[in-house]
């Protein structure tokens, strides 16, 4: 898929140019109690493209976050991120690969013993390699990314959802990660604030030309990120223009009883004749 | 209440001791790794430690005067009063000290352990640090093993004193018994074995305090109720070890040095 129509820069080059996809799921499946959450599912993320995953709550589209950075291990198939199989990997040999992933857990999973600087600045802090004036801009950076720097040194339970929302984003992205994994971020938040998130998902995508994985409940959010694009110069979210929707690298995976019913992009989505998505989108 | 089977009960328990003995590898594996995590060893052992020192002040005092004010009613009977110190200091040093500073510390460490890890693992905080690269093994149960490990050594060694200390006042003011006496009777009676047991105990009590409550705590799973459920077995797990480990570790150190 193409760059949105009216970048006003180059996009920031990825560390790897290549475009092998950066997620691939191999015939996986995962139970819990005796329950198949996921049964066999299949699919990959592209470089650069943001994957929105829908499905009714307890589908697996948290489980498929978790699966793709080895939180969790499937009982079968094989998974693998940024090139290499993590599917047997031992977890001390995933940390280093988990640093180029960012992810934004659904109830923020902010560190509450912390402040907004230190949370942003764990990843930054843990490497040991930085001095403190370098976290600091660092930090400041990408808390101005998503517009709190006032907030820097509050704790998170100071914080509204919202804010602590985009708190988390600000973590996930300081190291400016190859892949960014969002779990229902607007889940919860009115519209307004879901916008703001939106509009943050869509700039990161389209700036940075981040690969993404979203889960979310909210079909209006993915569609949004499907016709907009964000404008750098005027440094806002703006529509595309009637007839290039479908330019946005965005795609659509619905699962349903375990099984992916279609991972296509807005136009397939829309065009289903499904049933259930026909439900699902209605 | 929810019945279990015996065979699901068997497992259960087989898992948890594998899980348990995992944990307790990997804390004592994370000394040895980089990185090293200083500050959070230094803040723990603060929290831990300090922390900790009221409780263990107040436990070795009334212990040891207790245990005086017990054991010179029988004392009087045989008319060696001159005794106490021995009896309080022996009793102090090898068991008391470091079984009733270690039951202490269990009721506060390993609870306050428990909630917290359990309150991380509860609202994926434990699942974010994971996911941001880091290992939760070494950056949170490595610093509290080493902590508790470290500082309970050194609040035994109070908490010995302290009883001594309790055993002279209750001697001299109640019982009218010579100070200096006391503290020879008490000093000359100790030889190497009583204290090299008596600080051996809290080596082996420390790193089951610190094992336990992060094991509990990192297990808690359903909400508040769970966490609250990890704290509660914490403490209780804990208590329950330390006695037992109290036992064998006495009978094999006896073993070792061979006497009484």
């Amino acid at each position: 898929m193409s760059s949105p129509p009216t970048p006003v820069e180059e996009p920031i080059s990825r560390s790897q140019g290549s475009q092998s996809p950066v997620i691939v799921f191999e015939d996986v499946s995962v139970a819990f109690e005796g329950r198949q959450v996921l049964n066999g599912i299949s699919f990959h993320l592209p470089r650069g493209e943001t994957k929105a995953i829908f499905g009714v709550a307890g589908s697996g589209k948290s489980t498929i976050l978790k699966l793709a950075i080895g939180l969790l291990k499937p009982d079968a198939g094989r998974i693998y991120l940024l090139g290499e199989e993590i599917t047997q990997k031992p977890e001390e040999e995933l940390f280093e690969l988990r640093s180029k992933v960012g992810i934004v857990f659904q109830e923020s999973a902010l560190f509450d013993s912390l402040t907004v600087r230190e949370n942003v600045a764990f990843r930054l802090m843990e490497k040991h390699d930085l001095s403190e004036e370098e976290i600091e801009a660092r930090v400041r950076e990408a808390l101005s990314f998503v517009e709190l720097e006032n907030t820097i040194d509050m704790f998170p339970s100071e914080l509204s959802g919202g804010m602590r929302r985009r708190v988390a984003i600000a973590r996930a992205i300081i190291t400016q990660p190859e892949v960014l994994l969002y779990d229902s971020p607007t889940g919860g938040l009115d519209p307004i604030t879901s916008t703001t998130i939106v509009e943050l998902i869509v700039k990161q995508r389209d700036v940075y030309k981040t690969s993404s994985l979203l889960v979310t409940h909210r079909l209006q959010d993915a569609f949004i990120m499907a016709t907009h694009y964000f404008d750098r110069k005027a440094n806002k979210m703006r529509p595309l223009p009637p007839g290039e929707h479908g330019e946005v690298p965005m795609s659509f995976l619905i699962l349903r009883d375990g099984k992916v019913i279609l991972d296509g992009d807005a136009a397939e989505l829309a065009h289903s004749k499904d049933e259930y998505i026909r439900e699902f989108i209605s | 209440m929810e019945l279990t089977s015996p065979t699901e009960f068997a497992r259960e328990t087989v898992q948890s001791v594998q899980d348990y003995s995992v944990l307790a590898a990997r804390a004592i594996a994370g000394l040895f790794r980089r990185p090293r995590y200083f500050a959070d060893i230094v803040y723990q052992a603060d929290l831990i430690g300090f922390g900790s020192l009221p409780i263990v002040v107040l436990t070795g005092l009334f212990t040891g005067a207790v245990l005086a004010l017990n054991s010179a009613h029988t004392l009087q009977r045989f008319g060696s009063l001159s005794l106490i110190g021995q009896l309080v200091s022996v009793g102090m040093v090898t068991e008391l000290g470091p079984v009733l500073t270690g039951l202490m510390v269990a009721g506060r460490n390993s609870s306050g352990m428990a909630s917290e890890l359990g309150s991380m693992v509860v609202t994926e905080q434990i699942d974010a640090m994971r996911a941001l690269g880091t290992d939760p093994m070494k950056k949170l149960v490595t610093p509290r093993v080493v902590s508790t490990v470290f500082m309970l050594f050194f609040l035994t060694i109070i908490s010995d004193l302290l009883g001594l200390i309790g055993g002279a006042v209750v001697s001299t003011v109640i019982f009218g018994m010579d100070l200096h006496q006391f503290w020879s009777s008490a000093w000359q009676s100790l030889v190497f074995q009583d204290v090299f047991t008596g600080l051996t105990k809290p080596l082996l009590f420390g790193f089951i305090i610190a094992t336990v409550g992060c094991y509990y705590g990192l297990s808690a799973r359903g909400g508040t109720q769970g966490v609250g459920r990890a704290t509660t077995q914490a403490v209780v797990a804990a208590s329950v070890f330390i006695l037992l480990v109290d036992f064998f570790a006495t009978k094999f150190l006896m073993a070792i040095f061979g006497y009484r």
